[in-house]
């Protein structure tokens, strides 16, 4: 199939950006979405001018570092996958692409695609852990039961790939989800309970301090989220705030 | 006496370790604030070590080109890892593992190092389970376990489809109480690209910040190379794009020897390619083998049928399939090792009974697990008389259970539904056994610099069990290396910090700059990608499932040329100093291009087949792999010596003192 | 003070001055329901509302507090979320994720406003005037013909119904959104998606209809 591809250009990030038209022949069904952005740049190389710069790794859906906001929607319009998971059968003969970096003030852009989500890590590096030393001198891993509804409700807060695909879709530019997950991921679980109160609190303060927008319940991150990260996890997460900052 | 030392702590087996922690010397805590350590790579292996260095005390400075160290390609194991935890009471132990593992790398790894390696696993998942990764569990709260090829007991502790993603989360955690701590440097979108010695020491790397361009120069009294395989050298592997071996060959080119580079495991369960375009392939969890039954058409007619869309594979009667795997192995039919079944599905493809439209396909089915499935649980559910239907739907809801985020994968890439159809697969690059030669201490020949995980030699010899990697690299990050490395940099605590004025620093700094600008000053006309795709193939076609003297020596030829031409050809356009992913790649390839020589010329003087490493003269009249331990039973560890071609082979002989040498038989 | 600092602490208090607001509206539809009915009715009930202590120097302040903050917080939390995003997206395709009426709360709470103020000006300020600055001698009849004359004026009328429109937009989404910022989402949050819906329908129709009535009435 042949497309018309519109795609943000900037150089850097002090720099301002712009959309650029290609237009792309051959474009075949079974390629995924990035391998289609890879023919775009041989192609450019081929004539001499610079290839588009987007972030990407594992293409395989899991280690979020692709991104892109496809045709206004992150990771474009298919529904539980990243945009290294989506084909171009999605699209139709003749279609025009338009293809923008995630937007938020907290995520600037590095070049073109290609954004800095580092707010996120340090939102986990406020505390998204569980304090025990990696000696091995644990006590055994079955002497800690876990009932499989928590674990299982741990896991699912845990398959958050941090992509940013909540932030990218959010009207606010919000973290909510992320954070949530993050926050739930160990407060769901009996060895993450003991430190719930901290952590809490310090994940969503260096969350305020990024520069997120505030959660107005749209559900714009859940519907976009290519794991499929549930709304539950944010209440979740304003129900134990809400405790934490009455405990202080 | 080869002049590789392996310090194989004296005494039994199962007492080298324990025995070897006590006598080795430490540093006193107040000391290790004094020590700076650079970890290069933050996945299992570099996360885990970096967290539990800082967490002794040391200062610790991590290093990836990705933007953030849960990226790392640790992220993409799904099936699970091991652990001789003998929670089902199956008759798992510490030495059955250990011998699984053994007879698994079919004797070629070292049996000190992976005894090693089978003892602290355990530890490993009570480490995991404290610090918050929430693996499968049973009803009653206590941990479940799985399966995997190559074994005969469950002792696969996982996550659903995506234990490397909860292990690498955890890893991560813990790195990240101690980046709160200040503790850990976090050098994110950096990548390494020369480590620097001086006085025969490893003190410190040069890297370049990927987003400004900037070359800097960072020191330490060590630096832990964890950088992951080399399997992206064939272009097409389950590999991250990014993932790449040029730290371990610049540290190689610095002295560290290289060892068994032919050794690499094609796993069997790949999505199967579909084009010209592909960027890489993906892997489907080696666990689905659990359920998943593979065959192909027992005449070739239907091969041909099938892959002219003439016939559906769920028409073919059950006596028209051919289960090549449950007939040639039926002690362990479907799961197998990987190197057995990848090359088995390739031998079913050669002889023309491939299922897709290239010819290069075999189904995994799982038609037969959801009816039995389906059965089970319609007794469970005390339905009498279930319709076929119903069995369906009560299976399909068990296989989604257990697989549900793999099956929706494989439909998203492939387009067809593998509830209803059977599943294409074939074998594909992905794991890499070789890697830098490490002795006990996991310390390469440079004093000071040190490899862990993917990017050592040392666990899995010639082919690497399924859930192993995981267990390997957070084993030697947790457990191992944070030991080991003390003895080294007890003579260290009166260094002080190392500058970075030194000459060697300099030195380092102006090869590598000059190496950049001559890779973007051959303004040459084919872009990187290229000239990667096309040694791909070469490595492939020639030194990749099945090789044979003659296609060797091709390929040793061809991939010089190609070098040559690259060095002349090549176009890497933008800059040094901004963000130019098209000169990462351009440096990364030129590092694959010279290993893979050396890749090619280990597979060529290992005149045997074993474990990953098959060579066509070396097999039995049944087609299984011939190895020759009489002369064979050694790493062989290379030097480099000014190019790839020069490079001089040592040999450190493996001495099985606990393990009965015999031939691997999963029949 | 991290009432006002944090962002879930904001968006509490817009919860809950929000759960607050909706409790009012409900109050405040039985008794113009009466209307309807009854002018006597309408006109003792009127009475009590207006002469009562506890309604007028408790009730009535809390209430003006609630709407305070809830449009303050509504402005606050809508700047901050604007700066979040400084470049907008060439291409937005919200609809595919969420409700319009989701992501245009402070469209709708600005009509709204508009008409509180209008509401204001029609009903609060002279009767606040009559009672407290003229010192007008009480009448416990005079609701009534005050509230219907106020229909008379077609304009008027359509305005009220258009702001009660938007009313129930705002409560289509406000009020289970409300419930889920102050961390309740679990197995009874579809029933009250549910009622939301009723309410968010139910309670605008009420006073458009009362407000038809009396334009048709007259």
């Amino acid at each position: 199939m042949k497309l018309t591809l519109k795609i943000w250009r900037q150089k850097n990030g002090q720099t301002k950006g712009a959309f650029q038209t290609y237009s792309l022949d051959n474009v075949s069904g079974d390629m995924s979405f990035l391998e289609m952005l890879d023919v775009l740049n041989e192609d450019l190389i081929n004539n001499n001018e610079e290839p588009v710069v987007f972030d990407h790794d594992c293409r395989e859906g899991i280690c979020g570092a692709c991104s892109l906001q496809i045709n206004g929607e992150p990771h474009g319009p298919d529904a539980l996958i990243t945009t290294c998971q989506l084909h171009m059968r999605s699209f139709n003969d003749g279609d025009t692409i338009t293809i923008e970096p995630f937007r938020a003030a907290a995520f600037p852009v590095i070049k073109d695609l290609m954004v800095d989500r580092s707010a996120f890590e340090r939102i986990q590096q406020a505390g998204g852990y569980i304090s025990v030393n990696t000696s091995g001198n644990t006590i055994d891993a079955n002497t800690i039961p876990v009932d499989k509804a928590s674990a299982d409700a741990a896991f699912d807060a845990a398959t958050c790939i941090g992509c940013g695909a909540c932030v990218a879709a959010c009207k606010n530019a919000s973290a909510m989800l992320f954070t949530s997950a993050k926050v739930s991921q160990f407060s769901l679980l009996p060895q993450g309970k003991v430190e719930a109160t901290q952590r809490v609190l310090n994940m969503v303060e260096q969350m305020d301090k990024e520069g997120f927008g505030n959660c107005t319940n749209t559900g714009a991150c859940e519907a976009e989220c290519p794991k499929g990260i549930s709304l539950e996890f944010i209440a979740r997460m304003n129900r134990e705030y809400l405790k934490a900052s009455i405990k202080g | 006496m080869s002049i590789l030392d392996s310090k194989i702590p004296k005494g039994p087996l199962a007492e080298k370790w324990a025995h070897h922690k006590d006598s080795i010397n430490l540093v006193n805590p107040a000391n290790k604030r004094n020590i700076d350590i650079i970890v290069v790579g933050t996945g299992l292996a570099g996360g885990s070590a970096a967290a539990t260095l800082a967490e002794l005390g040391y200062n610790v400075k991590t290093f990836t080109y990705n933007d953030s160290p849960r990226r790392a390609h640790s992220i993409a194991a799904q099936g699970g890892i091991n652990a001789a935890k003998n929670y089902q009471g199956d008759g798992d132990s510490i030495y059955r593992l250990f011998y699984d593992t053994v007879k698994g790398g079919d004797y070629r790894s070292r049996e000190a190092n992976v005894y090693r390696l089978a003892e602290v696993s355990a530890n490993i998942i009570d480490q995991c389970v404290a610090q918050g990764v929430p693996f499968a569990r049973e009803y009653g709260g206590l941990l479940d376990n799985r399966s995997f090829g190559g074994v005969l007991v469950s002792r696969t502790f996982y996550a659903k489809g995506q234990t490397g993603q909860q292990l690498l989360l955890g890893a991560y955690s813990a790195m990240n109480r101690q980046i709160n701590r200040g503790k850990i440097k976090p050098y994110n979108r950096h990548e390494m690209l020369d480590v620097v010695i001086v006085d025969g020491k490893a003190r410190g790397i040069i890297a370049r910040d990927l987003v400004s361009g900037e070359i800097q120069r960072h020191s330490a009294h060590a630096v832990v190379l964890a950088t992951g395989g080399y399997g992206n050298i064939f272009f097409l592997s389950t590999n991250a794009m990014g993932c790449n071996a040029t730290a371990s060959w610049k540290v190689h080119k610095k002295g560290a020897y290289f060892a068994n580079p032919c050794f690499t495991q094609i796993h069997p369960t790949c999505i199967p390619v579909s084009g010209e375009h592909q960027s890489k392939l993906t892997l489907m969890s080696e666990s689905l083998r659990n359920d998943g039954r593979i065959w192909v058409p027992k005449k070739k007619e239907d091969a041909i049928a099938i892959r002219e869309g003439r016939l559906e594979p769920t028409d073919l009667k059950e006596e028209d399939r051919d289960y090549y795997l449950e007939r040639r192995y039926p002690s362990f039919g479907n799961l197998v090792p990987r190197d057995v079944a990848s090359r088995a599905a390739k031998e079913r493809c050669d002889a023309g009974y491939g299922v897709n439209a290239t010819g290069q396909a075999v189904f995994l089915d799982f038609a037969s697990a959801i009816e039995r499935y389906g059965k089970e649980q319609a007794a469970i559910h005390h339905i009498s008389n279930p319709s076929a239907a119903k069995i369906r739907e009560l299976g399909e809801e068990v296989i989604r259970s257990k697989y549900g985020n793999l099956f929706q994968m494989y439909e998203k890439i492939v387009d067809k539904n593998p509830y209803k159809t059977p599943m294409m697969i074939y074998p594909a690059v992905h794991y890499t056994m070789g890697g830098l030669w490490v002795d006990y201490n996991l310390s390469t020949t440079i004093p000071g610099c040190y490899a862990t995980g993917e990017c050592n030699f040392s666990d899995h010899g010639a082919n690497r069990l399924g859930a192993s990697a995981l267990m390997q690299g957070l084993a030697d990050g947790y457990f191992v290396l944070p030991y080991t490395i003390g003895d080294y940099l007890s003579n260290d605590i009166r260094t002080g910090a190392i500058s970075t004025d030194l000459p060697e620093f300099a030195q380092a700094e102006k090869e590598v700059k000059e190496r950049l600008e001559k890779l973007l000053n051959v303004k040459g006309t084919k872009s990187v990608d290229n000239f990667h795709k096309r040694l791909g193939l070469i490595m492939w076609n020639k030194v990749g499932m099945a090789r044979n003297a003659k296609g060797l020596k091709e390929a040793i030829e061809e991939i010089r040329a190609l070098r040559e031409e690259f060095w002349k050809d090549v176009r890497v356009p933008g800059g040094l100093n901004e963000m130019n992913p098209e000169l990462e790649k351009a440096g990364r390839v030129s590092d694959f291009m010279e290993l893979a020589e050396l890749f090619a010329m280990d597979a060529l003087h290992r005149e045997e087949s074993c474990g990953g490493h098959f060579r066509e003269e070396y097999q039995t009249e049944e087609g299984e792999a011939l190895r020759d331990d009489e002369n064979f039973m050694y790493v062989a560890a290379w030097e480099y010596k000014g190019a790839p071609s020069e490079s001089v082979m040592h040999k450190e002989s493996l001495d099985y003192e606990n393990i009965k040498v015999a031939t691997r038989s999963y029949k | 003070m991290g009432l006002f600092t944090s962002s879930i602490a904001r968006k509490v208090t817009m919860s809950l001055s929000g759960l607050f607001l909706v409790i009012f509206l409900a109050q405040h539809l039985v008794i113009n329901s009466a209307s309807v009915f009854s002018p006597e009715t309408f006109n003792s009930w009127s009475h009590f509302m207006g002469t009562n202590g506890l309604v007028q120097f408790v009730m009535q302040p809390i209430l003006i507090i609630g709407v305070l903050l809830h449009f303050i917080m509504g402005f606050i939390l809508e700047s901050q979320n604007r700066k979040a995003r400084p470049i907008k997206y060439g291409v937005f395709k919200g609809n595919n994720n969420s409700s319009w009426v989701s992501r245009n709360m402070i469209l709708s709470g600005i009509v709204i406003l508009v008409f509180l103020a209008v509401h204001m000006y029609d009903f609060f300020f002279p009767e606040i005037a009559y009672k407290y600055v003229s010192m007008g001698p009480e009448d416990p009849t005079r609701y009534y013909a005050e509230t219907v004359g106020k229909f008379a004026d077609p304009i008027r009328t359509f305005g009220y119904v258009l702001a009660f429109v938007l009313l129930g937009m705002h409560l289509w989404h406000g009020f289970s959104s409300a419930f889920q910022s102050i961390g309740f989402n679990n197995k009874y949050s579809r029933a009250l998606q549910g009622f939301t819906k009723f309410y968010a329908v139910v309670v605008p129709l009420g006073f458009i209809f009362i407000a038809l009535y009396h334009f048709l009435n007259q």
